[in-house]
């Protein structure tokens, strides 16, 4: 007999995101016990096993033979991992996207060259399904609107440069062009550890219908409770709250779950 | 196509490629469990098939293609004879008769009934998104027991991503002619839908199994040593 599901159990996810560059973590969780704690390989398989959803490897080298060196981390990376995969960072075109799909990603994030060229995000969907394609979109308040939330502009060049468009509208128009899912990095609280900015990934949140992550400030445990709450954020991205004294994605989910947020604990 | 194999165990999968989506991760995965895995878009191939896998992310209008090059009656013949079919995501609607995605693209009607997407209307009371993206819980059938979720427990999660789904209505006529309901486990988003779906040798499953975890790898596993008897 089938017994149905009493109700929706759909978890919210918690993102590892391993920054890289020419093929090694720069910026990320660590393991005090692996041998080599700047594998990005490495830490993805240990991440996967300590109960992160998903992993995502951003790449931050700037050079042509980085790129190379990208492919090659992304298939090492992928060759043991069985969670959904992003690579982000530097695709440009869709033969950029092919590349790091037949290298073992399972989706890509684009963010620059989307704004650059929206037509990429449905040239990526067409070929490998809209569920592939994440547009990541650098978000700021502006703090002299009379809405600075509703009124907040995407940024470029690492938050430095304002591009003068609306995150609303570009999130809807990346929705409507056939992206999957946003990832929304608040940049007033990037690197803050103060939480992430749960106002503005609620208002993305309700602007779109597709998942939105959250990310951004994350400090500990509570900003994780507050941005799957009141931010209506889908699933949000954690690199450095293991560094304050959580020591895997399991132990930030078994503490998630005393807040009644629905998580999944790996078996 | 890509010929890397492994010995170690060396079940022989054919794995057919329709031009829709990415087949990198499936590949690899029953790979990683030791299948011999052969990648082709040639119906030619299907004819000495020990094993199918019919991935697909997107859109269900791509099936059409396994109409115009001849792969849909390449698999009905070779499911017909007793072949173990497994069909991922779009790979498993298509078993049924169709789906309101594409309206004018038959699938392959060995399951009755058809494919329709989440609501986002007032039976979505909770508001919730549409696609159905993330973990979200599998109850398999317990009576009879399901070959595909052998050693899965109830309630472990696997990794979905869709705006379609599969009624947990469909049937399918058995050897005796009586109708029978093939749903093999069972997700609740928005409203009870069937996660998974098998008969005799013919297996679906909506969710990612490639991509979810160990959970995932013991579904394939499952699938991979499945016996036609």
């Amino acid at each position: 007999m089938l017994t149905a599901a009493s109700k929706t159990t759909l978890t919210r996810r918690i993102i590892a995101c391993l920054d890289c560059r020419d093929g090694r973590v720069v910026k990320g969780v660590q393991f005090v016990d692996l041998i080599d704690a700047g594998d990005p390989a490495a830490l993805a398989s240990r991440h996967a096993q300590e109960g992160a959803d998903e992993i995502v490897l951003l790449d931050i080298t700037a050079t042509h033979e980085g790129r190379a060196t990208l492919l090659d981390t992304v298939q090492r990376t992928a060759r043991s991992l069985f969670v959904p995969f992003t690579v982000g960072g530097g695709i440009r075109t869709a033969g950029d996207a092919a590349a790091v799909f037949d290298a073992g990603a399972d989706k890509v994030s684009v963010n620059s060259a989307a704004l650059a060229n929206p037509r990429l995000i449905a040239s990526i969907g067409n070929s490998f399904g809209a569920q592939a394609v994440i547009v990541a979109i650098d978000a700021r308040r502006s703090a002299h609107a009379s809405d600075p939330v509703g009124n907040a502009h995407v940024f470029t060049h690492g938050g430095r440069k304002d591009t003068g468009r609306s995150v609303m509208e570009w999130a809807q128009e990346a929705e409507s062009l056939g992206a999957g899912e946003i990832l929304l990095t608040s940049m007033d609280s990037d690197g803050t550890r103060a939480g992430f900015d749960c106002e503005l990934t609620a208002a993305v949140s309700s602007a779109v219908r597709i998942p939105v992550i959250a990310s951004g400030g994350a400090g500990k445990v509570e900003h994780f409770a507050e941005v799957f709450g009141s931010g209506k954020a889908d699933a949000a991205l954690a690199a450095s709250i293991f560094h304050f004294g959580i020591s895997s994605a399991r132990s930030l989910k078994e503490e998630l779950i005393q807040y009644g947020i629905p998580v999944r604990l790996p078996c | 196509m890509n010929e890397e194999k492994d010995s170690s165990r060396a079940i022989p999968v054919t794995v057919i490629d329709y031009k829709a989506g990415n087949l990198t991760s499936v590949v690899k995965a029953l790979r990683h469990l030791g299948a011999e895995v052969t990648v082709t878009d040639v119906p030619e191939a299907l004819a000495t098939a020990e094993r199918i896998v019919l991935p697909g992310v997107g859109h269900f209008a791509a099936t059409r293609r396994l109409d115009e090059t001849g792969l849909t009656r390449a698999i009905l013949s070779a499911i017909s004879i007793g072949v173990p079919f497994l069909g991922i995501c779009v790979g498993m609607q298509w078993l049924l008769t169709g789906s309101t995605e594409a309206p004018d693209q038959p699938g392959l009607g060995y399951f009755q009934g058809k494919c329709d997407r989440f609501p986002e209307d007032s039976r979505n009371a909770e508001n919730e998104k549409v696609p159905h993206v993330g973990w979200n819980r599998i109850v398999p059938r317990s009576d009879p027991p399901t070959r595909l979720f052998h050693g899965v427990d109830d309630n472990e999660f696997v990794y979905f991503t869709h705006s379609y789904r599969v009624p947990t209505t469909l049937h399918v006529r058995d050897e005796t002619g009586s109708l029978e309901n093939p749903t093999a486990a069972i997700t609740n988003y928005i409203q009870p839908f069937a996660a998974a779906v098998e008969h005799e040798n013919v297996f679906g499953v909506q969710f990612h199994p490639e991509k979810s975890g160990t959970t995932g790898l013991k579904i394939l596993n499952n699938f991979l040593e499945f016996k036609t008897c």
